[in-house]
């Protein structure tokens, strides 16, 4: 069993971005019918999503949260000394993304910087190995940024994913003050699964070709990409989320020793409404506490719960909650967290062209 | 259990106008789509707790072929 636990390490604050351009599902009829279009925004949920500009990637929403996020709290730069970037949708094959975010935020040469290719499990991954590089006392305050742009990754004319991703960035302040208090980590994996949600072509296994930037017929009901466009087992990948998260959520909270009643929020990841409301449904929560921002930005990976924290308990956090994440998804790869938000600021979500 | 199951069955896809036998094509419904398909995922999880992954799904095709599906998977 792979738990974690943390004392005196915590999040100061979040910040996030999202695109400007705002993309209306039930507008969203170039490839599908208005009637698809409506059936599906009402099983989803998802009825706007936020898609970046063809020159815009994730870094850019992430500095332009950490930018923000940095100049709201009066953070000095050169008192950051970790930085690591959550993303598989990175600027460049190599370098690692990461590096570049820590000259264009003006961060110190000393900073330790890496990237993470996670996908919706990679939030917490992120925050548990920015919690422990923390315990180290040389270490004084971190950045942890996640983004993603999901919108160029999966094919407008695959129904099967069209109508659900959607781009934004988040930037996490993370510094050590004994009044966070403890924080607990479950992370999993299984590769046995890789095949349920993944781009085929375009790494180093099948290099990208002329062959891979084909648009074809892929299955009986027509939906068309290319091996390069990401692709999704709906119904295995939910099949997959009820077995295994509600079992790693019952056994994280099981050694923290409390219930999820005892949770102030519950932040799932945000992958459509009729998943998440049968999670819902399964942990037996009460769902005033299980906020939910996929009606606005979809499903943005990695980056949806943060965000929906940010975007949803703006104003709305007491000095000190305890909240519940679970994060599960490609890989696949899961995780759950049971932290403490101890006078936690949230700054307002930036809007980038 | 047989007419519990074929009532859950039809609640899941929503079907309002008629009853489901069990020697339907259920895959020829009208109401079959992936979002269907997610909603007969949570009801046999909800009341039968039985998963029947992918590869083992692909091969059902009559409502019957799943009833006795579920039924094996609770026999074992």
């Amino acid at each position: 069993m792979a738990y974690l636990e943390f004392e005196g390490v915590g999040i100061a604050g979040l910040g996030a971005a999202v695109p400007r351009q705002i993309i209306d599902n039930l507008k969203y009829t170039t490839h599908f019918s208005a009637q698809d279009a409506a059936d599906i925004v009402a099983k989803t949920g998802i009825r706007q999503r936020r898609f970046a500009a063809a020159t815009t990637c994730a870094s850019d929403l992430c500095f332009a949260a950490a930018d923000s996020l940095l100049n709201d709290m009066s953070v000095d730069r050169s008192d950051i000394d970790l930085l690591v970037f959550v993303s598989q949708t990175p600027d460049y094959r190599m370098p690692a993304t990461s590096i570049l975010l820590q000259e264009r935020l003006g961060l110190s040469k000393s900073t330790i910087a890496f990237d993470i290719g996670l996908g919706c499990s990679g939030f917490l991954y992120g925050l548990s190995v920015v919690y422990a590089l923390m315990q180290q006392q040389g270490l004084r305050k971190a950045l942890l940024l996640d983004g993603e742009t999901r919108s160029k990754v999966y094919s407008p004319r695959d129904r099967k994913t069209a109508f659900l991703f959607g781009d934004g960035g988040v930037a996490a302040l993370i510094d050590r003050d004994a009044a966070y208090g403890h924080s607990w980590f479950s992370l999993n994996s299984d590769g046995s699964r890789a095949d349920l949600i993944k781009i085929e072509a375009g790494g180093y296994r099948k290099p990208s070709s002329p062959d891979t930037l084909v648009e074809r017929v892929v299955d009986e009901e027509g939906n068309i990409r290319s091996d390069e466009q990401a692709y999704m087992h709906g119904a295995d990948v939910f099949n997959f989320l009820l077995s295994e998260v509600p079992r790693d959520v019952r056994q994280l909270l099981e050694r923290v020793g409390c219930t999820a009643h005892e949770m102030d929020y519950v932040l799932l990841h945000q992958a459509n409404n009729y998943m998440n409301d049968y999670l819902i449904k399964k942990l037996k929560l009460d769902r005033e506490r299980v906020p939910s921002s996929i009606a606005k930005y979809g499903n943005t990976s990695s980056v949806s719960i943060p965000l929906t924290l940010v975007s949803e308990l703006g104003g709305k956090l007491k000095a000190h909650q305890r909240v519940l994440m679970s994060g599960f998804g490609v890989g696949m790869s899961w995780a759950s967290a049971v932290l403490d938000l101890h006078n936690c600021h949230l700054s307002r979500i930036v809007e980038v062209d | 259990m047989e007419k519990q199951f074929l009532n859950a069955f039809k609640e899941a896809l929503e079907i309002e106008d008629r009853d489901v036998a069990l020697d339907d094509v259920f895959r020829e419904f009208d109401e079959w789509s992936s979002l269907g398909q997610l909603s007969l995922i949570a009801m046999l999880d909800e009341e039968y707790e039985v998963v029947i992954e992918h590869a083992a799904f692909e091969r059902l095709l009559t409502v019957g072929d799943v009833l006795k599906e579920v039924q094996k998977r609770l026999a074992s």
